[in-house]
């Protein structure tokens, strides 16, 4: 079962903030997803290797070969704010 | 472990406290494109003009690995001594921060690319100290911010951040060390023959000021004997003397607050180079909750034994193998084979100039001696130098003919400098060149002696002092330009023959 504090630590890691009653509501739903998570566990997986991936293949490599960037314009077109070419963010810290 | 024997200095560690330093390091890979776009790495470009949706970090794009960029880090991981993972995988970072445009860092975690190497540290005293590599691993650099508004440029008192992406992807090697360092001079030591390896394999600029090479430190000091104290992690000292001073400041402060009964708390501590102190920049607390998970967007990298070797066999002679030969076939003492086969330019430089002119000593002393200085003087590298290595062959092939005295050649080498001219022309056009011609000395000798009767008269007597007096008459006939050993025996013949 995950706790309310486990919820708001995840929420605060992740920058997001919740009603005060969303808490326990999160807590009860994620607990869920979690418990069908768990019954990957009543496979057996004797001798089986780890995968960190669904598709077998390995070793997917690019040449170091330069391509073309973004013009400047485009790189920043989505930027709320600009100035001087790059993006603009509040005062960190 | 070794202990420096110089416990004057200042800023060393007192006998009755003991420092735990371990360092990672950040070295920017100087392939041509970035770690997982092609996008260039150049350094010093207008904002945000090398940049895709890729290192952008846009909505289903798909990072792809440079091969270059394995390579290198292999070689790093070989050249640490480091077992190379045969099954390797990236993994994601989770942090927030503005110049990290995904959200994560895709760098790698439980699997690193080496781990368990090493590199023996020679010390100031000569004695070698080994320091261990826990791990190596790739990983993708952020993106620069630049603090707009405040008077400083730093965070503290900007209104804003402007983000410039074009360092953002650029391949990233970390190597991480074990706390085996125990004085900030054996730090710096460390680093700099980090740095020079990192030369020796042609993997990086390492360019402390450029940033291609980025040091933090995990510090913390005890009683010897006790167990560890709360470390604290000295962040981005962009120099070797910074590091050093660092350390010093951070670690004297650890000992100040637990001699006065405080704790000292884990924390990120800033090295302000300009005060010379440390300030404690933001707690660690969270910091560790990276939430890492195999990057589901790449595949796993499988190097087998013969990619390995190939890799191994393809590695250039390092350092320490440098100073070896330099020893062995130039007959160099261990300074000068140490101090040339550390820099690689200037290594490379000085067995050209040896091979040329045919005499190593003389060649190590000229590389060591007046072009080293030249070089500090003027900030120039080995490879742009105004004298290349030929053109110093020559200059010490007429030296050791004997055209040239020392006191000659030094001033053809600062003309050589500023001219650019080769030797034999400086030597030409300003009328140097040493008298080496016995027949005319011998003329000008003859007729010295036989123009002053008294002082020859007096040196056959028995007063040596009088071959002065002769001597000077050369030298002011010649312009100082008369081979001196060579007017010394015409003189003692004509006087007393």
């Amino acid at each position: 079962m995950i706790s309310r504090e486990e919820v708001e630590h995840i929420a605060r890691l992740a920058r997001l903030r919740f009603e005060d009653g969303e808490y326990e509501r999160l807590a009860q739903e994620l607990s869920k997803i979690l418990d069908y998570v768990q019954t990957l566990g009543e496979l057996d997986l004797t001798g089986l290797e780890p995968t960190a991936h669904a598709v077998a293949l390995k070793n997917v490599f690019r040449a170091d070969e330069p391509r073309p960037c973004l013009p400047r314009e485009q790189a920043v077109a989505n930027g709320p704010a600009v100035e001087r070419g790059q993006f603009v963010v509040p005062r960190i810290g | 472990m070794s202990t420096p024997s110089d416990e004057s200095a200042a800023g060393a560690v007192p006998n009755d406290w003991e420092a735990v330093i371990g360092l990672e390091i950040h070295v920017q890979l100087h392939t041509k494109t970035k770690m997982f776009c092609g996008c260039p790495t150049s350094f010093g470009e207008a904002p945000n003009t090398q940049v895709c949706p890729i290192c952008l970090g846009h909505p289903g794009t798909l990072p792809v690995t440079n091969e270059r960029a394995v390579e290198y880090a292999t070689r790093i991981a070989l050249a640490l001594d480091c077992r190379v993972t045969a099954h390797t995988i990236f993994h994601r970072k989770n942090y927030f921060y503005p110049d990290l445009p995904k959200g994560y860092q895709i760098s790698q975690y439980d699997l690193p690319l080496g781990v368990g190497g090493h590199l023996n540290v020679e010390l100031e005293n000569g004695a070698i100290h080994r320091v261990g590599i826990t791990r190596v691993h790739m990983e993708e650099d952020a993106g620069k911010l630049v603090h707009a508004g405040g008077a400083s440029g730093r965070i503290e008192g900007a209104d804003h951040s402007l983000v410039d992406f074009n360092r953002g992807g650029t391949p990233l090697v970390e190597i991480v060390s074990e706390p085996d360092i125990r004085t900030p001079d054996q730090a710096r030591s460390f680093l700099t023959q980090l740095k020079n390896l990192l030369e020796h394999l042609d993997v990086s600029d390492v360019n402390m000021e450029e940033g291609s090479l980025r040091c933090d430190a995990n510090v913390s000091v005890r009683r010897p004997g006790e167990p560890l104290g709360t470390k604290t992690e000295l962040k981005n000292m962009n120099s070797f003397r910074f590091l050093q001073r660092g350390l010093e400041a951070e670690i004297e402060r650890q000992m100040g607050a637990l001699e006065s009964g405080r704790a000292v708390e884990q924390a990120t501590v800033h090295f302000d180079p300009s005060s010379g102190r440390v300030s404690t920049l933001r707690s660690k607390e969270e910091a560790h909750d990276y939430r890492y998970f195999p990057e589901p967007d790449l595949v796993p990298i499988q190097l087998d034994e013969a990619y390995v070797a190939a890799v191994r066999a393809s590695l250039p002679e390092l350092p320490a193998a440098r100073k070896e030969r330099f020893m062995a076939e130039y007959g160099l003492p261990a300074y000068d084979a140490g101090v040339l086969g550390s820099n690689r330019a200037l290594g490379d430089y000085f067995e050209q100039v040896a091979g040329a002119a045919g005499d190593a000593k003389l060649a190590a002393n000229w590389v060591m001696g007046d072009f080293s200085a030249y070089l500090n003087a003027t900030g120039v590298e080995v490879e742009a130098a105004a004298v290349g290595p030929a053109a110093l062959s020559d200059l010490l092939i007429l030296l050791r003919e004997g055209t040239l005295s020392s006191k000659m050649a030094k001033d053809v080498f600062q003309d050589m400098i500023e001219t650019g001219k080769p030797a034999s022309v400086v030597v030409r056009e300003r009328g140097l060149g040493q008298i080496s011609d016995t027949l005319a000395l011998e003329e000008l000798v003859k007729r010295l002696v036989l123009a002053n009767p008294g002082p020859a008269e007096e040196f056959r007597g028995g007063r040596e002092k009088v071959l002065g007096f002769f001597v000077g008459q050369v030298m002011k006939e010649t312009r100082g330009q008369a081979n001196p050993q060579l007017v010394n025996e015409l003189l003692r013949r004509h006087l007393l023959g």
